[in-house]
């Protein structure tokens, strides 16, 4: 069962060859025996999961049953979940037993989905590498010494150990597309605006995307189906009919799926950057989808090499105003000894924050500050324009762009972790998709030394049915996706 | 571009972050890397390149000015029940005025 489709769960269960309660148990067994190796979960309570699987059987039985009802997903605990803690991976947040549902967790018990528990991450999405959670790192089911990525590695972890059928998670700067890479799994950033950000936590409003993890493309169109949605509760949730994003997936396959389509090869994705084996594995992909029916053609994105540059401007200034919210006043930490209100901000926030946090809260604090705006938050924006321009006449030239996800595979605990710069590097592929705000998406594409690798799909605005069935098609033509860790039978 | 160790204590005051020494100055080494990072933005010629702040060009949608919440206590009580400290209905901080 562990390894069916969405589909096919749902199939089994509405045809009652299982029950949500035992699908469930099953999972959360799994949880129990396997998540100590991982540190995949901060949160697991399984008398409330149950008490939702059994409300979803009953609803089977009603025959009321969708594509979810009685599946369990896992999310990130970035997500505010009514009554369940929420700490988004941070002591300041340790506390926090959030009184309302995200958009996202709504989304999914309206589905009668079962929530499974709340999967670790970066302290507030700050990281990739999970190193920077304050409920420690996560492993990484394909080695344990090294990382899954981040943001949202506990949810990679967790889909690809099979301690859940799939996923949520958040991407600001690469923070699906990443672990996804670095686990054997698959997973997409929608375009901005397409799944609603009520209730996740803000790290920075003008990037930050939520978007599902999974075993396939399938499976992550049958989770977008459900995520996505207008939103009138975030200002940036875009007003557009509703679509099916597994239309394209469900269309006849034929020998050349892909005829016609065409792939656009960045020069800047082929450069030095890439560690050599990552790019064999690129190739060869890109080799696949000649078979399937595509064509390449060079393509170029002269201000790609900026995108790590503006990000890093960008985010932290957004992140320094939102999270200012983090004063010790209406929830979360508060330090237990101070002088004055103002000694009971600083300390509370210097205690409940961890480094990298405050690292980039001083960074946005200092860009955003009297004298420097123009200098770096302006420029940072006008850089912002010129990447988006970019892919703009990219996509004349193209349908959808192809390379690496991630610059190497899973690197090693503690490897990067003492220093910043080198782990933002580990960013350069993904950033310029959020800044620009389009669509990507990280497919399996084999492995260098037993570790995954990823490939990176980029589609133009709204593209995202278009570029899970490229994925789909190639996924159709080989076995990479399926491929499982060992030590988790 | 280099920030000092006086511009690091006055950004962690800005931002509310209390900073012993020794964390100011592995800080300075950490931020001084990440500005060198950064400056590569500064040799780019922007001129006339509008900012974008957005990646939708999408006006700000605006709603009534009207209270929506329908049980307004049992959502004030839920709310402050996870508060450090309250009282009455009011979160409570340490005196400000003398």
């Amino acid at each position: 069962m562990i390894e069916c489709s969405l589909q096919a769960m749902a199939t089994a269960l509405a045809n009652k060859e299982i029950s949500s309660v035992e699908l469930t148990h099953l999972y959360l067994d799994r949880i129990a025996r396997y998540n100590p190796r991982l540190n995949a979960y901060i949160t697991v309570d399984p008398a409330r999961s149950l008490a939702q699987a059994r409300a979803a059987d009953e609803r089977l039985a009603r025959g009321e049953g969708g594509p979810l009802t009685g599946i369990p997903i896992a999310h990130k605990d970035i997500f505010c979940a009514k009554d369940w803690l929420t700490t988004c991976g941070s002591k300041m947040l340790s506390n926090f037993v959030s009184p309302y549902d995200a958009a996202v967790i709504a989304r999914f018990q309206t589905a009668g989905a079962v929530m499974l528990g709340k999967t670790n991450m970066d302290e507030f999405a700050m990281g990739s590498s999970n190193e920077t959670s304050f409920y420690g790192p996560v492993h990484n089911p394909w080695d344990s010494s090294c990382v899954p990525g981040g943001s949202s590695g506990g949810s990679a972890a967790s889909v690809a150990a099979r301690l859940a059928p799939a996923a949520t998670g958040t991407d600001t700067g690469g923070s699906i597309r990443q672990p996804a890479a670095l686990c054997n799994l698959t997973g997409m950033k929608p375009t901005y605006g397409v799944i609603s950000r009520y209730g996740m936590v803000a790290f920075a409003s003008s990037l930050d995307q939520a978007g599902p993890l999974g075993r396939s493309a399938a499976d992550c169109a049958t989770l977008l189906n459900t995520m996505a949605g207008f939103d009138e509760r975030d200002s940036t949730s875009l007003d557009r009919p509703a679509e099916d994003y597994s239309r394209e997936i469900n269309g006849a396959s034929t020998a050349k799926p892909l005829a016609g389509l065409k792939i656009g090869l960045p020069e800047e994705f082929f450069g030095d950057g890439c560690s050599p084996e990552v790019m064999q594995l690129v190739e060869a992909a890109i080799g696949e989808y000649r078979q399937l029916g595509a064509e390449t053609v060079a393509i170029n994105l002269p201000s790609m090499g900026l995108s790590v540059a503006a990000y890093y401007v960008i985010a932290p200034a957004e992140a320094s105003s939102n999270l200012a919210r983090f004063d010790g006043v209406r929830y979360g930490y508060r330090a237990p000894a101070y002088q004055d209100l103002n000694d009971m901000y600083c300390k509370s926030r210097a205690q409940g924050f961890g480094d990298e946090v405050k690292r980039r809260i001083l960074i946005g604090t200092y860009v955003l500050s009297h004298g420097y705006y123009d200098a770096y938050y302006l420029q940072a924006q006008r850089i912002r324009r010129l990447i988006a321009n970019d892919f703009a006449r990219a996509f004349q030239k193209c349908d959808v762009i192809i390379g690496p996800t991630s610059p190497s595979t899973a690197f090693k605990l503690g490897e990067k972790a003492a220093d910043p710069v080198q782990m933002y590097l580990s960013d350069i592929y993904t950033i310029a998709v959020n800044l620009a705000g389009l669509p990507g998406i990280s497919i399996p594409c084999g492995f260098a030394g037993g570790l995954p690798a990823g490939l990176q799909l980029i589609g133009n605005y709204f593209a995202e049915a278009r570029l899970l069935n490229i994925a789909h098609r190639y996924q159709q033509a080989n076995a990479w996706h399926l491929q499982r860790p060992d030590g988790f039978d | 571009m280099s920030l000092t160790l006086e511009q690091v204590r006055r950004v962690a005051h800005l931002a509310r972050i209390e900073i012993s020494d020794v964390e100011a100055h592995r800080t300075l080494g950490h931020l001084n890397e990440i500005f060198a990072l950064i400056e590569e933005m500064q040799a780019v010629d922007t001129q006339g390149i509008g900012p974008m702040a957005h990646a939708q060009d999408v006006a700000q949608r605006l709603r009534a000015d009207l209270v929506t919440e329908s049980d307004q206590l049992a959502q004030r009580a839920a709310f402050q029940a996870i508060a450090p400290e309250t009282e009455g209905g009011l979160y409570l901080v340490p005196k400000v005025i003398e």
